[in-house]
């Protein structure tokens, strides 16, 4: 294991962002977001929970696709993809890296989406242990270790130093490159670290959701629940909390017409939204009830069925602070989850 | 390397106008006929009433490459809807303070009342706006890019 | 303040009870103290779980939308600022006065739970609320903040503690007025040269993502269908692709309830990035103050608004910057 001084710490993102870019926790205008890193950027690697998720480095809010280019009758189409040159991304917590392997098995399923193939390949992935959760965190639900995540490289921070392990060949590669501004050491801090963090986890208020009855089999009569009337009665219908997720994957495919051809482009659609099942003739769900159902069933019951029983949700707790109105998965676990809870 | 024969071109800025059917086009039908000048480079688009243009019309014409937009109605009291342009002139208001609020130079947008009989108005008036757009430069501030890009493509 | 919920728990009861309405628009209990959600109770056994505290600083009003056009009459809490923003729905036709039983509320004032986060409050397990002082508990330990400094926004510019619609009235305390100075914000953006203050909102409004919750929670943004919703508008758009689509979503909300925005709150409440929305329309509420004389919106529930009026003596747009030197 290596460490590094965290006085030294802008020396080791000059040294990463000279040879590649390099995306961490910045802090703008007040909140902490993932953001290019450059000379003069405040760090916000300190920060547990970055407003949106990282996954915007993967599958970005919003893409050009293709473009068109209209002359007369006839219409060139330009494809806009280009090879993704390495980056790393910094300061990954376990939640969030979590969230990559729910977006994984459905953008790299077949059929491969490209434009998140190609940058999910670049991606060097530096993820950083959690040592002071909140409230609003609940991972553990989702067997995720929050004091030691995966990556090609784990980090762990603490008052004095950033410690360092790479554990993939990426991560080695990365390591070699960076290695002169390190010094050898700090096995012993970071399990004491993780025994202390791994403590206020077992404390926290949702780290024993019961989660049993999310199953295939109760598929029906989850969904005919009639509960969900008073868990969505004060939905607003926007979509902070979709925008926050680090696994909804929902996106919308639009055309703009520039001035001189049409941009074809996805952006991040929510299932929350009033349009988001419109079609020609009409709407499949006409009621924010049904809206509000959706994205729990899709989380804790459709998704699950598809994949293995992975759950569509990774407990990083963003919807639970962000939701307007204060509505959130907590509650839907609580009234519809298991036994434990009745 | 470097191109050395491509002078820099003088800045044209691009000039959106929205005049009204009954008074201000009128009026530059006027200037057009009484051969009164005003730069080819202002773009007008008749609107029934100056009260008609919503604030949108204005950004969008930003959006799609203008540099200053301008809105000419009747003067107060002569609108041939009776009160339209009362209601443009609080719209406006408040809207280019909003606009300059948002650290959008003021000199870019303008509300001027020119009637049916004032050719030479109209063409002093679109001949100032664009002098002072000009030495303002190209608008970067309220433009979207997808709409420059292609325009750099061409 | 507890004494203000059981007493608001009980006429809630006695108001089902009775028959006189049908349902009650209130807050029930969250997971915390600090996190309680809108309710709509239809039977005396819903009120079990019935809370009134200082984190209720959600605005009910623009529940009755629906509520208003449902069967049977609907009652609803609402504190005084709230009662401004119910007045504009009147106004505009938008909520049906005679449907609803409106319960004016004390208030003393809201709480922020993003503000005593960010003021390094991690793992809040428990919040007390101790007269002038707010008591936090953590996993990492006590903490105590004065009231002041995890007000929300739009309590530190409160618009006062008269309730300007009302069926009937629980206050069993005096409410204290706090100071309001809410253009300072703005007066300080004014100052700034053009060129700082688009580096301000350029930073600001970069963050947004478009998530719409400033819209959806917005008591003067009724529209049936939005602009932004509307595919045959030609600007709907569910991103920013742009920083053109930033600043064009903003000004076109703000312009839209210019006039009918009474400065709530709930915008910069509920924004996920903490924008701070309310000097959009604030800054909006200070022109119309300036050039077309006082208003506030939602005095009445009833009248012009100044976008729906005019005098023939109104300034003109190009005069509006030399008012005091160079800004109105």
């Amino acid at each position: 294991m290596l460490k590094i001084s965290k006085e030294k710490l802008n020396g080791l993102y000059s040294k990463i962002s000279a040879s590649m870019p390099l995306y961490m926790p910045l802090k703008k205008a007040g909140e902490a977001n993932y953001g290019l890193w450059a000379d003069g950027e405040e760090s916000a690697l300190g920060v547990l929970k970055t407003v949106k998720s990282p996954k915007d480095l993967f599958f970005p809010q919003s893409e050009t696709m293709m473009k068109f280019k209209t002359e007369g009758k006839s219409i060139e189409i330009l494809d806009v993809r280009e090879e993704q040159k390495p980056f790393v991304l910094f300061g990954v917590k376990a939640c969030d890296f979590k969230a990559f392997d729910v977006l994984d098995r459905v953008f790299l399923a077949e059929p491969v989406d490209t434009y998140y193939q190609s940058r999910r390949s670049a991606g060097i992935i530096v993820t950083l242990a959690c040592s002071r959760p909140e409230e609003s965190c609940f991972c553990k639900v989702f067997g995720i270790d929050a004091a030691e995540p995966a990556g090609d490289v784990t980090t762990w921070l603490d008052e004095k130093y950033l410690y360092w392990r790479a554990n993939t060949e990426k991560g080695n590669a990365l390591t070699e490159s960076v290695k002169e501004l390190f010094e050898n050491g700090g096995e012993k801090e970071v399990s004491a670290q993780q025994k202390k963090t791994r403590e206020i986890i077992e404390k926290l208020p949702f780290s024993h959701l019961d989660l049993s009855r999310f199953k295939p089999e109760n598929l029906n009569e989850l969904f005919d629940a009639s509960e969900w009337e008073s868990l969505s009665e004060a939905c607003l219908g926007c979509g902070a909390c979709t925008f926050v997720c680090p696994t909804c994957q929902c996106f919308d495919i639009r055309d703009f017409k520039t001035n001189e051809g049409v941009i074809r482009y996805r952006c991040w659609d929510s299932c929350m939204y009033s349009d988001f099942t419109q079609m020609a003739a009409a709407n499949s769900r006409t009621t924010q009830l049904q809206r509000y159902r959706q994205r729990f069933m899709h989380k804790l019951v459709y998704y699950p069925s598809q994949h293995e029983g992975l759950y569509s949700c990774v407990g990083c707790g963003r919807c639970v602070n962000k939701c307007p109105q204060h509505l959130n998965i907590i509650k839907v676990v609580k009234t519809l989850g298991g036994k434990a809870h009745d | 390397m470097q191109d050395v024969t491509t002078e820099k071109k003088e800045y044209v800025p691009n000039i959106v106008a929205f005049c009204c059917n009954w008074c201000s086009y009128a009026g530059a039908d006027l200037a057009g006929s009484s051969r009164l000048s005003y730069p080819a480079n202002v773009k007008i688009i008749r609107v029934p009433c100056s009260c008609r243009v919503n604030p949108m019309f204005v950004l969008k014409a930003f959006q799609r490459g203008a540099d200053g937009v301008i809105l000419c109605g009747c003067h107060p009291g002569d609108c041939h809807y009776v009160t339209g342009n009362y209601y443009t002139r609080r719209r406006m208001a408040l809207l280019f303070s909003f606009l300059n609020y948002l650290g959008i130079e003021k000199e870019r947008t303008r509300v001027e009342w020119v009637s049916a009989a004032e050719g030479a108005r109209f063409s002093a008036v679109m001949n100032d706006f664009v002098k002072t757009v000009a030495a303002l430069g190209e608008n970067k501030r309220l433009t979207d890019l997808r709409c420059k890009e292609d325009k750099n493509d061409a | 303040m507890r004494d203000v919920e059981l007493k608001m728990k009980e006429r809630a009861a006695e108001l089902l009870k009775s028959g006189e309405v049908a349902r009650v628009i209130g807050w029930k209990k969250g997971e915390f103290y600090f996190d309680p959600e809108p309710s709509v109770f239809e039977t005396e056994a819903e009120l079990e779980n019935f809370v009134y505290n200082g984190f209720c600083g959600a605005n009910l009003s623009k529940y009755l939308i629906a509520a208003s056009k449902k069967p049977g009459k609907t009652a609803v809490f609402l504190k005084p600022c709230d009662t401004y923003s119910f007045n504009e729905l009147v106004k505009e036709h938008r909520v049906v006065r005679e449907n609803i039983h409106v319960v004016a509320i004390e208030c003393q004032g809201k709480l922020d739970i993003s503000k005593i986060k960010k003021l390094g409050a991690d793992a809040v397990t428990e919040v007390e609320e101790l007269g002038e002082k707010v008591k936090v508990s953590s996993l990492y330990g006590d903490m105590e903040f004065a009231k002041e400094e995890v007000l929300l926004e739009k309590c530190l510019c409160c618009k006062g503690k008269e309730h300007k619609a009302a069926d009937e009235t629980i206050i069993l305390h005096e409410m204290p007025e706090t100071k309001n100075d809410r253009f300072s914000g703005v007066e300080k953006l004014e100052a700034m040269t053009p060129d700082e203050r688009f580096a301000f909102w350029k930073g600001e409004l970069s963050k947004c993502i478009r998530c719409n919750a400033c819209r959806n929670v917005c008591p003067a943004c009724s529209c049936v269908k939005c602009v932004f919703d509307n595919p045959n508008s030609g600007i709907a758009a569910k991103a920013n692709d742009t920083e053109f689509e930033e600043q064009m979503f903003h000004i076109i909300r703000a312009f839209h309830v210019a006039g009918r925005c009474t400065d709530c709150g709930e915008c910069s409440r509920v924004c996920p990035q903490n924008i701070p929305l309310h000097l959009l329309n604030r800054k909006f509420i200070k022109d119309i103050d300036t050039l077309y004389g006082e208003f506030q919106a939602g005095d009445v529930p009833e009248g012009k608004t100044p976008l729906t009026d005019y005098r023939t003596e109104d300034t003109e747009p190009g005069k509006v910057f030399d008012a005091e030197g160079k800004h109105a």
